[in-house]
Parts: structure tokens; C-alpha cells; sequence
């Protein structure tokens, strides 16, 4: 049963998809060629000349002479943003499997309350939430005073423009996209499966180690993935918690537009971050969406 | 029947779901005892607290009250992972992503049995349910039929001293369902393990069955052989959901002292002799009024005229099954009668539509109801 | 999962605090901002009473209710426009595959998958080169792109739980395409475009770092005016503002989330 004919249905998708196709297919299209040309002397681009030094510089510097240098600067960033990004991973997966298994363990009629609990703060404004943050964690700010209260005079743990304040951030901001998926496949999981395993001598922890968590495989990678690959393009967070003194690649990328004018090596950089995450997807579409479902 | 090992016992066990007004009594004070070797069946409708009392034996639920105990040590409060009881479930509940082999190992891993073992111990058990080719497969990729017998062999794998079905056939279509019936009684008599078996359907327990438990509102009717069962009901309940059976309920009517003068007078009129039929043990002596059962199969039609105690009917409807023929009979009272004669000769039937009937009711085939 | 909670089998150490700590961590922040938002010291962060002279103070604001203005103008444009394609492409879109739908798929998710900094800068250079005034209106092309898979994905969603019954019977009694359409299809469809326009909105009002590429001078929306605050520091100004958007916020998720739950 089709609600409209073919030829129709062509026409109802068409303005979605051409819509999207002009304001975002083209411009990430234009982006990779501006990626390979050469940048102008006033900034901007030089049309038509098309040169590989926004991609070189990523790793190299000229010197006088005009012979390349390895320049780690930006490798640095890069790092830095990779590890940060699966920090905050590992963190939303120890907070948010506990409260996907919590939340597919409650009455069905109480878990929607939960899953919109969970969801509230994603729709909230980030740089709010962020900011928020900025009130705990700055000196003299919440958790220090706190930490006074019960007599831990620290002297200001000075949190704030700290690596730390930025993975605790990100993994605020991030941590709703862990627990959906996992909660998606703990919620089909068959309880019946639980019980056989207990029925066949199976304690708690192997029933979990053995039964559950690779059941819930296909959700604890999704969910992975859509924390890792936002917090890998993360702006905001670094921005306000890191104080600008902890760049990632995103903010590396939009410098390149403001002060430093350089657009080449900007799309270079932009092309690279979305080629990482098309090719995640890519592999994650290809390598754990055809897993054998759960037999329930 | 005492001098056997009892493995299973309950005692006054009850099982109440959810608290306050909406609180379920799924079983009422249950009591029952299950020996050692037997294939035990606990039949009886959706919502009659059978797969309640399993879960109870399997650990999956805990009782409100009374007590189970496995060869006369008490079971309560035992995580299922620590009783020797084994489960086959309704849906099979195999993991998918193990395979067959690492299904049936699974138990076994968990008793510390070193994988090599295990593993010949797995072969055994395919080998058992015959499918010993499957062992490398995923559970998704066998047949409902494949899938149950993998079920199975989990669950013996670990050698339980007793192992639950929970209507495990009730998924499969009839012809397989027949061919697990007579699998399922090989392996229990093969194992020599206790099979206590949880179905609805009556021609399952019958056929597979030593004893059966027939259950009705969380309580345990009648518990006995499937001969006893069929042949012997001792409530209306049971009467009517093994088999088919037809009801007259009249006033008893004594004369003399002499039991063998009891008769039955129905509502209409007319009286069936109740000499010889033996007397339900719970039914008291001041009964006035009681119910009979009879099958329709032991109902004996004749030409009209030819006995003078027999009651008086005409052929309503014939309707022909091919081993047997069903004749629906109105008495005379406008009563009506199911019986069923078998086609031993395929080619006559012996009556009509239409026509009038002597019908008798041996007394050996009478059963009085409870109630 | 369907279990009886009261059996102590199904109680997994460990579990419970965890989750409890999670809508703690979850929480805390939000409602630590919620009541400092109404302290009436000029120092942030320490408690000397309650007032609500910061929402006046911001209320009062012309700057700020310019960038609100200009916040509702994008979000009330971008989403009219995207709910409008995404409804008629998840009617394209729902029931019968057809060659290319994988793609056709991925096409309309595309902005969901796409680093935000990279639609921001992509945007930015093509705006520049096929010669766009930033401003409001280069916002709200870009602000709709993003807009579209949000409404998009609670409109197929209702549409694939539709009985498809239901048109043929329509079709059955007589009523074309237009007709089965506005009839039936539309009055069972409208709390999934509604939600989905809601969000639309939510997820244009929160923008902050595509606006912030692409917009020009007279253009600062609400997000971006805020984080010219922030940067100049924690004043009680930007609690009560920020406090304002999380309130609105929440407000447009319940109601969002409430109209999906009608069913018939």
C-alpha cells in the first residue's frame, strides 16, 4: 500500500531533498575543493590555483629556507581532541549502561518518564547547559563551596578552564545519546533469556557478562559512536569550560575563519573531521547492522 | 504409591501478584508430590496458575506461602542459578549469539566444567535430540522444531535432577507436535530424569503423561493417571475440559436402605438407575441432588423399543467424523446427548435424522460429579 | 523486558545508585542554574536571598529582546519551511520501497550526521561565494537544512505505525487521493507534524554555533548574545536569561513530547 502514486511520491520528496542538497550537499562539496586551493594574500582563496598546502601544513611548517619542518601543533590538537572524545565515551558508558539497565528494568508505563528525563536536557541550549557548568566548577563557584561545607578546604580546586571541566561537560552534553540506543536494545531483550541463564547456573555477573552485555552490543556501539563522533566535532564546550585554552578540532577549524584567515587549511581541516566521521558510520553501517537481532 | 521418591513437594503453597484490590491469587494453597522418573503434567486452562507453580519450582518467582522442597530439603528463597533444575521455555529463550553448541555448553561452562568436556558432553547431548550436525550453527538459522530440540538438550545438558516444559510445543504445527510428544517421552524414559510438564492441551498430557495434575482458579482438581483422568473425573471441571462429556444433573432418590435402588430422576421425568455405578467418595449421604457424567463414547444407542430401562431419544443431527460417527440426541425431557459410535463399518450408519432411539447409560460409565 | 521487580533475582548490584547518580549529574547543573537565577546578589554564585530583579534587569534589555526577536523570526521561518518539506517527504517517503530510497534516506539524515562546525564553515564559504548577505535571511536557509530531519523523523515515524488499511478503506469508500488525504491520513497525522515542528523550533532556537558562522552584524540571535555574556563573564544577568531559555526550552520538549503520545 502506497499513499500516493510513484510519479507523485518523486515530487513529495523532491524540496526535502533538493533543499538539502543545495544548502548542505553543495557546500560540503565546495568545501573540499576550497580544501585544495591556494590561500589568498589578504585571505580568501586564489580560484583556480590548486595546491596541497593546507593538507601539508597540517603536518609541516616552512621554514626561512622554505624547506619543510614537522610542525606537531595541530597533530597535537587532533590528539588532544581524540582522547578527550573517548574519555568522555568511556565515562557516558559507565554512567549510562547502569541507567539504561535501571530504566528497561522499570514498569512499562514509568520508562517513558524516564526516556524524557533522560532527553530534557539534549533540547536545552547548550552554551546554557555549559554555562550552568561554569557556575559549578569555577573557583569559588558550587563544588568548592561545597567541599568548604563538609570541611575540605581545598583552597579552590580551580576546575574550570581545565581539561577536566571540559570531559565533565562533554560528557554531560553527550551522555543521552549513550543511554538511548542501550536502552533500545536492553528494552527488546528477551527477559526470558536472563532467566534460562540463570536456570542454567548462571550468577548475576556472568548472567550480565555472558547475556547481557553482549546482547546489548549492538546498542552499547551505536551508542559509542554518537557520543564519540559529536564530542570528536565538539565547539561549544571547549569554548566556555576549556577557557580557549584547550582547543579541539573545532575550534581549530573556526580560528581559521576569524583571526587567522586562512580558508584552505580551514576546509582541509573540516574535510578531514567529516571524512572521520562518514567513515565511522560507514563501518559501523556495515559491520554491526547486520549482527543477528535478538531471536524474541 | 508412597514407597517412591518424592523429588518435588509443595506444600500449602500460594502465590499472590500485585498487593491491595488488584492483588492475584495465581495459586491457592497448592499441595502436591512428584516422584522420582515420572513425566508429570500439570494441565489446564490460561490463568489456572500452572506455569505459576513451574516458575515456583524453577525459582524464576517466589512464593507468598508454604513451602517447595527438592528431595525433602526446602527450596525457598534459592536463586534459580542454584537449584539443579533445568527449564525448557515456551519460546526457547536460546541465545542468538551462541551457537547451538555454545547453547548446551552454557550450563555446563558454568558448573567449571572444563571446556573440552563440556564440549564432548554438548556432542552427546545433540546426538540425543539427533542433531548432531547442528552444533556450529546459530540458533536463528534452525527450524521452531530445531530450535525446541536444542532447547531441550540445554537444558539436560546439566544433568538436573528434575527439568521444567513450559507448553514447549505449543509453538509448533500439529504434525511436529505429534512427533515431539513421542520424542519428548523417549528421552524422559531414556534420561530417567523428572519431567514436569506444563500444557493446555489434553491430548498432549494424555498422550505423554504418567500422572496429571489438573488445575482450575490457582487449585489443583484431580491428580492422577490419564486413565484415571478420562475415566474417572471427579468434577464437572475436569469431566468437561479432558475429552468430551455429557452432564445430566437430577434429584437422587433412594429406596429402601438398599444403595443399589438409587435412581436418578431428571428434570423431565424420566430416571436413570444408578445400581453399580461407583460412588464418588466425596459426595455425603445426604445428598439429594447430583450431577452424572458420562462419555459419549460409552453411550449405547439401540432401536426404539428394544429396552425397557433405557431413555427415550430422537437423532437431532448425525455428523460424520470418519473413524467415528457423533449423533446429537434429544431425550424425550428435550435433554440433550452426545454420543459417538466408531465406523467399524465404514460403509452403514446405523441411524438417521429423525429417528427415535433407545439410549442406555451402562453403569460402569457413570461417573457422580463433586458438584 | 517484562519483569516482576519485586524478585529479589532481579536485582542487580550497583544498579540502582548508579542510575540514581546519573539523573543527579543530569540534573544538578540545571537546577543549580534555576535557583541561583533568582538570587539576588550581584556575585553569582553565593546565596543571599531571593529576588527576581535579574529578569527585570533582562527583560528590560533592548539588545537582548532584539536577538530574541531576531531568535524567533529564524526558528518560526526555518521551521515552517522545514515542516512543510519534511511532512510532504515522509508521505514520499512512507511505505513501498522503490530503486535509490537507501540514498534518498541518508540524504534527508545527512544534517543530523554532519559535525556542526563543518555545516558551519561549509556554509559560510558558499554563501560567500554565490554572494549571500549574512544576515537574517542566510540563517534561516541554514537553520532550515538542520530543521528538516528533526521534523522529519517523528512525521515517518507516525506515518509507519499507520494502519495502511486505513487508506484503502478510504479509497474503498470512494475518497481520492486529496480526499483520503485531508479525511484520514492528515487528522491521524497532525500530532506527528506538530511534534515535529516543535522540535524543529527548540533545535532552532538553540543554535548557536551555525548562527554564529553565518550570521552577520544586526543578526545576533539569542544564543549568540548570551555567549558574548558569557565570555564577559558569570553575572546574574546570564543566569536569569539563561535560565529563561531552559525554562522555554522544557516547556516546548513536554509539549512537543505530550502531543506525540496522542494516539487514537
Amino acid at each position: 500500500m502506497e499513499f500516493f502514486t510513484r510519479h507523485k511520491r518523486f515530487w513529495l520528496i523532491a524540496p526535502a531533498v533538493v533543499y538539502i542538497g543545495f544548502f548542505m550537499g553543495l557546500p560540503l562539496l565546495q568545501m573540499a575543493y576550497v580544501s585544495i586551493l591556494e590561500r589568498g594574500t589578504n585571505g580568501g582563496v586564489n580560484w583556480g590555483s590548486l595546491s596541497f598546502d593546507a593538507y601539508i601544513s597540517f603536518i609541516f611548517d616552512r621554514d626561512l629556507m622554505d624547506n619543510l619542518i614537522i610542525n606537531t601543533d595541530y597533530l597535537q590538537i587532533f590528539l588532544r581532541s581524540f582522547e578527550l572524545s573517548a574519555l568522555t565515551t568511556v565515562l557516558a558508558l559507565i554512567l549510562g549502561f547502569p541507567t539504561a539497565f535501571y530504566i528497561a528494568m522499570q514498569p512499562q508505563s514509568r520508562r517513558n518518564m524516564f526516556i524524557f528525563l533522560v532527553t530534557i536536557p539534549f533540547w536545552t541550549n547548550i552554551l546554557v547547559r555549559n554555562y550552568a557548568w561554569m557556575l559549578l566548577l569555577r573557583n569559588g563557584g558550587l563544588i568548592d563551596n561545597l567541599l568548604n561545607t563538609i570541611g575540605l578546604d581545598t583552597g579552590g580546586l580551580d576546575l574550570l578552564y581545565t581539561p577536566y571541566a571540559v570531559s565533565i561537560g562533554l560528557t554531560y552534553t553527550y551522555l543521552p545519546f549513550m543511554v538511548l540506543p542501550i536502552y533500545a536494545s536492553l528494552e527488546k531483550l528477551d527477559h526470558r533469556l536472563i532467566e534460562a541463564a540463570f536456570d542454567l547456573g548462571a550468577n548475576k555477573r556472568k548472567a550480565m557478562t555472558r547475556i547481557i552485555l553482549p546482547l546489548a552490543t549492538p546498542g552499547i556501539i551505536a551508542g559509542s559512536i554518537l557520543v564519540f563522533i559529536p564530542c570528536l566535532g565538539a565547539y561549544v564546550t571547549p569554548e566556555l569550560l576549556g577557557g580557549g585554552k584547550f582547543m579541539m578540532i573545532a575550534n581549530l577549524i573556526g580560528s581559521q575563519f576569524g583571526a587567522a584567515r586562512n580558508w584552505p587549511f580551514g576546509a582541509a581541516l573540516g574535510f578531514v573531521l567529516l571524512a572521520l566521521v562518514l567513515i565511522a558510520m560507514m563501518v559501523y553501517s556495515l559491520k554491526f547492522k547486520k549482527l543477528p537481532e535478538n531471536a524474541s | 504409591m508412597s514407597d517412591r521418591d518424592v523429588v518435588i513437594s509443595a506444600r500449602a503453597v500460594s502465590k499472590r501478584f500485585g498487593s491491595g484490590p488488584n492483588a492475584v491469587l495465581a495459586l491457592d494453597d497448592v499441595s502436591v508430590d512428584i516422584y522420582q522418573n515420572e513425566f508429570f503434567t500439570m494441565l489446564g486452562p490460561s490463568g489456572c496458575g500452572k506455569t505459576t507453580l513451574l516458575r515456583l519450582i524453577g525459582g524464576f518467582e517466589q512464593a507468598s506461602s508454604g513451602e517447595i522442597a527438592l528431595e525433602g530439603k526446602a527450596l525457598n528463597n534459592l536463586p534459580p542459578f542454584k537449584r539443579p533444575i533445568n527449564t525448557v521455555f515456551q519460546s526457547y529463550a536460546l541465545f542468538p549469539h551462541l551457537t547451538v553448541r555454545e547453547n548446551v555448553t552454557f550450563g555446563l561452562e558454568m558448573q567449571n566444567m572444563p571446556k573440552r568436556d563440556a564440549n564432548c558432553r554438548a556432542d552427546e547431548m545433540l546426538e540425543l535430540v539427533r542433531l548432531a550436525e547442528f552444533g556450529d550453527r546459530q540458533p536463528s538459522q534452525l527450524s521452531g522444531g530445531q530450535q525446541q530440540r536444542i532447547a531441550l538438550a540445554r537444558a539436560l545438558a546439566p544433568a538436573p535432577k528434575v527439568l521444567l516444559l513450559d507448553e514447549p510445543l505449543s509453538a509448533l504445527d500439529l504434525k511436529l507436535r505429534k512427533e515431539m510428544q513421542i520424542e519428548l517421552k523417549r528421552l524422559q524414559t531414556e534420561t530417567g530424569i523428572t519431567f514436569i510438564f506444563v500444557t493446555h492441551d489434553q491430548e498432549e498430557a494424555l498422550a505423554m503423561s504418567d500422572r496429571i495434575a489438573v488445575m482450575k482458579s490457582g487449585k489443583i482438581l484431580q491428580i492422577g493417571t490419564p486413565r484415571d483422568i478420562y475415566e474417572t473425573p471427579t468434577h464437572r471441571f475436569v469431566a468437561d475440559f479432558i475429552g468430551d462429556s455429557n452432564f445430566l444433573q437430577g434429584d437422587i432418590h433412594q429406596n429402601g436402605n438398599d444403595a443399589n435402588n438409587t435412581i436418578l430422576a431428571l428434570p423431565g421425568g424420566q430416571t436413570i438407575s444408578l445400581a453399580g455405578v461407583a460412588e464418588n467418595p466425596s459426595r455425603s449421604a445426604q445428598q439429594t441432588s447430583a450431577t452424572i457424567a458420562i462419555r459419549p463414547e460409552r453411550i449405547i444407542l439401540a432401536p426404539q423399543g428394544s429396552s425397557e430401562t433405557a431413555l427415550r431419544g430422537t437423532i437431532d443431527d448425525v455428523v460424520y467424523f470418519g473413524t467415528d460417527t457423533t449423533y446429537h440426541i434429544r431425550l424425550d425431557d428435550q435433554t440433550r446427548l452426545l454420543t459417538r459410535v466408531q465406523n467399524r463399518d465404514g460403509a452403514t450408519m446405523p441411524f438417521a435424522r429423525g429417528d427415535d432411539v433407545d439410549v442406555t447409560l451402562p453403569a460402569a460409565a457413570i461417573r457422580v460429579l463433586v458438584d | 523486558m517484562k519483569i516482576d521487580r519485586t524478585n529479589p533475582i532481579w536485582r542487580f548490584h550497583g544498579i540502582t545508585p548508579m542510575a540514581i547518580f546519573f539523573f543527579a549529574y543530569l540534573y544538578l547543573p540545571i537546577i543549580v542554574l534555576l535557583v541561583l537565577s533568582f538570587n539576588e546578589n550581584r556575585l553569582a554564585t553565593i546565596w543571599t536571598g531571593f529576588s527576581t530583579q535579574w529578569y527585570s534587569v533582562v527583560l528590560d534589555n533592548s539588545d537582548m529582546l532584539r536577538a530574541a526577536q531576531n531568535s524567533l523570526v529564524i526558528g518560526l521561518s526555518a521551521t515552517v519551511i522545514a515542516t512543510i518539506a519534511a511532512t510532504l517527504a515522509a508521505m514520499g517517503m512512507a511505505r513501498g520501497r522503490f530503486r535509490g530510497e537507501s540514498g534518498v534516506a541518508a540524504m534527508l539524515t545527512l544534517p543530523l550526521l554532519v559535525p556542526e562546525i563543518v555545516t558551519a564553515i561549509a556554509t559560510l564559504l558558499f554563501f560567500i561565494v554565490i554572494g549571500v548577505k549574512l544576515g537574517l535571511i542566510s540563517i534561516i536557509a541554514a537553520h532550515t537544512v538542520f530543521c528538516i530531519p528533526f521534523a522529519y523523523l517523528p512525521i515517518r515515524a507516525r506515518l509507519d505505525g499507520m494502519d495502511p488499511a486505513l487508506i484503502e478503506a478510504a479509497n474503498d469508500l470512494y475518497a481520492n487521493e486529496w480526499q483520503a488525504f485531508k479525511r484520514v491520513t492528515f487528522p491521524l497525522l497532525w500530532p506527528g507534524i506538530l511534534s515535529g515542528a516543535m522540535l524543529s523550533f527548540i533545535i532552532s532556537l538553540d543554535d548557536f554555533v551555525i548562527s554564529y558562522f553565518v550570521g552577520g552584524a544586526g543578526s545576533t540571535t539569542l544564543p549568540i548574545y548570551i555567549f558574548g555574556m558569557i565570555r564577559i563573564g558569570i553575572t546574574p544577568e546570564v543566569n536569569a536569561i539563561s535560565a529563561l531559555m531552559l525554562i522555554i526550552s522544557i516547556i516546548f520538549v513536554s509539549i512537543s513530547f505530550l502531543i506525540d503520545r496522542i494516539r487514537y
